[in-house]
């Protein structure tokens, strides 16, 4: 019982982790139909830039993270100006490759500047636990923390897409671009804010996880990066509470499959479950389904 | 005359200028040429240097006490750029064009399999002083390879001598395992682990593992802190196992951690932090802080030459120069056949890694390291012998 509540709180944190990903890549498919490769990078950027300013500046916890997010939307929409815009018209595909190699691009030129030798954040956060349960589960603060602060982030989106009028654009622009336009909408300051936002949500995440893991490298955003967008197709790719949901998901699955003697296989598992879930329901758990227009 | 005859001219004469820089080398008989194959750049090269240093340090002291057999020792440096490829084509060059008697290194275990084919068709010895996989000396079909060597340990040797440490001198019967089932290394050392310490009476609760490159543990350390061990055995590289550590504490898992010489790089303490590190052993080939009589002298001789402490590479170095030695005045002459024999019969050669002999597979049966590592600094616990 005691295991079943550790596990509990372990799956919890990891997946708040792939949530706060899983959100940037389905709201930029959502917007524009196109998987941001480069996405999971834009979080190893966050990551370095938290290091940066926790070690050389000694920044705490919140400013850092407030400052990542911050250095991370300008370079999410300098990419989308710069890779995504020319291509807006142009096939999929053409995007799609673009994104890997922008994804390629940020990972090789972190690696040019910083090396490719993993480095370990500072201890910004004192680890304390609370034991519950006679000491046998134990609480790290760290988690309570990195929970705490994914759930604000997705209340503060969830805020911004639905309450706000800048979220109400974005939600037409979802629907049918041309005719959000045609209705006076800016698509091109939508589709930066997009960018703005995922991308924010990606620096914090890469914050979190450099305090959370204490290692970071500059190749650390393509497996995570990969899992959020499993993550986000599970749930559904283009729905914000899909995201959330696959990636609290994916956790729990990756940490049960871990508990019960499959950790070699965790990395296998979450994509089998991505193809089950396609065979089963292929707009995801909480997916609409459209009907295509003729 | 036009360019390109100009070229021609140059390239020709540059040609002949090599050959004979390379033939007026040889050709001095007084000196005993030694072929030195080491990574001194590339991504291996800190490993290459420091056995290098330790290497020429032990040549140097050699020479000025009068060499061997009166003559001196020559040793011919190249460098295999950390590249198997690289490693190969030295190795090569040095057994057919620079007439040398024996070939050292190179330093990992995959630059070392690359240069042992030249050796072989030469019939030249190899000794690597630190290619620690256990098939190295070692044909397919389990012969051992005539001209090679090695003075490390093996990689499943540590995992034998770490589960007699657990059970013998900790006193510990109930063991877990978590191992990274990406290396080879790890798994030649889980593997061993858990025989000896069946075969002594212990206990093994669970064997679980990791990847490379995974970062979160808390699942499968939880996992094991259900079964009560009373000491987890993690055999894999630092960068992992600094991660294990810190979260197997953070979860409240208190127990000592056992491992291996991957464990040994300023990195662990950096990535599992202070209060973590304690209760963690590991086995190593050398520790600075072995007091012995035989280590304090080079620590003291080669801090006056290089201005640092001596890692373990330095000393396996600095004992493959004194075993080369060793072995060359028990041969009586410069001759490469009777080397080999006198290296195949070395018993009991007191170094600075532990007395060794080589055994029937031409790996040395020699003492192991326990280093203890407490509020992250390492420390030397003991040095450890193989039961027999």
């Amino acid at each position: 019982m005691e295991q079943v509540f550790q596990q509990l709180i372990n799956g919890l944190s990891l997946g708040g982790i792939y949530a706060l990903i899983a959100l940037g890549y389905t709201m930029v498919y959502g917007i524009i139909g196109l998987i941001n490769f480069a996405h999971g990078d834009i979080y190893m950027v966050g990551a370095y830039v938290g290091y940066a300013l926790t070690t050389f500046l000694g920044l705490g916890l919140l400013p850092s993270i407030v400052l990542a997010m911050a250095i991370c939307s300008i370079l999410g929409m300098a990419i989308e100006k710069v890779a995504y815009k020319p291509l807006r018209n142009s096939p999929r595909i053409s995007a799609l490759i673009t994104a890997i190699s922008v994804s390629l691009f940020l990972q090789y030129t972190m690696m040019y500047f910083v090396g490719p030798q993993t480095r370990t954040f500072p201890e910004v956060l004192k680890s304390s636990s609370i034991r519950l349960l006679d000491g046998k589960v134990v609480l790290d603060i760290k988690n309570l923390i990195i929970v705490g602060i994914t759930v604000v982030l997705m209340v503060a989106l969830q805020y911004i897409v639905k309450k706000t009028k800048m979220g109400k654009a974005m939600r037409a622009a979802s629907l049918d671009m041309d005719a959000a336009e045609l209705m006076g909408v800016n698509v091109d300051r939508i589709i930066s804010f997009t960018f703005l936002i995922g991308s924010a949500l990606a620096g914090a995440a890469g914050v979190l996880v450099g305090v959370y893991y204490n290692t970071i490298n500059p190749l650390m955003g393509s497996l995570p990066g990969i899992k959020a967008f499993v993550a986000a197709v599970l749930g559904g790719i283009g729905v914000i509470p899909g995201a959330v949901f696959g990636g609290f998901a994916l956790g729990m699955i990756e940490t049960i499959i871990s508990a019960y003697g499959g950790s070699v296989f965790k990395d296998a598992v979450s994509f089998i479950a991505l193809i089950l879930v396609l065979l089963v329901k292929p707009n995801g758990l909480l997916g609409r389904t459209l009907r295509e227009k003729v | 005359m036009n360019r390109r005859m100009y070229l021609v001219v140059l390239t020709l004469l540059t040609l002949v200028l090599a050959v004979g820089c390379a033939s007026s080398k040889a050709g001095d008989s007084n000196t005993i040429r030694v072929g030195v194959n080491y990574e001194l750049t590339g991504n291996n090269a800190t490993y290459g240097t420091n056995l290098n240093d330790g290497l020429q340090m032990a040549i140097e002291e050699i020479n000025q006490q009068g060499g061997v057999l009166g003559k001196k020792i020559e040793s011919v440096i190249l460098d295999n750029k950390s590249d198997a490829t690289e490693s190969a084509n030295v190795s090569t060059r040095l057994a057919t064009r620079e007439n040398v008697i024996a070939l050292l290194g190179p330093a990992t275990s995959g630059a070392t399999k690359a240069a042992i084919p030249a050796a072989m068709d030469n019939k030249i010895p190899l000794i690597s002083a630190s290619a620690t996989a256990d098939d190295v000396t070692l044909n397919a079909d389990g012969s051992v390879k005539e001209y090679v060597f090695k003075t490390c340990f093996n990689d499943s040797f540590q995992g034998v001598m770490m589960a007699q440490f657990g059970y013998n001198e900790l006193g510990l019967k109930k063991a877990s395992v978590l191992a990274d089932t990406t290396s080879d290394y790890a798994q030649g050392l889980s593997k061993a682990f858990q025989e000896t310490f069946t075969e002594l009476g212990g206990e093994v609760l669970s064997v679980e593992a990791y990847a490379a490159g995974d970062t979160d543990f808390r699942a499968v350390l939880t996992n094991l802190k259900g079964k009560n061990p009373e000491f987890l055995y993690v055999p894999g590289y630092y960068e992992e196992v600094g991660l294990i550590i810190r979260q197997a504490r953070e979860l409240g898992l208190d127990v000592p951690i056992l491992g291996g010489d991957g464990y040994e790089s300023p990195k662990l303490l950096e990535l599992a932090g202070k209060d973590a590190l304690n209760q963690v052993y590991y086995s190593s080939h050398y520790s600075p802080m072995d007091d012995s009589e035989i280590v304090a002298a080079f620590k003291e001789k080669f801090r006056a030459k290089f201005n640092k402490e001596p890692d373990a590479f330095n000393a396996l170095g600095y004992d493959l120069g004194y075993l080369l030695a060793d072995a060359l005045e028990r041969a009586g002459e410069t001759d490469s056949e009777k080397l080999k024999v006198a290296l195949q019969e070395t018993e009991g050669f007191v170094g600075v890694t532990g007395t060794l002999t080589i055994d029937q597979f031409h790996n040395p049966v020699k003492s192991v390291t326990i280093i203890e590592v407490k509020d992250g600094e390492p420390t030397f616990l003991m040095k450890l012998d193989p039961e027999e």
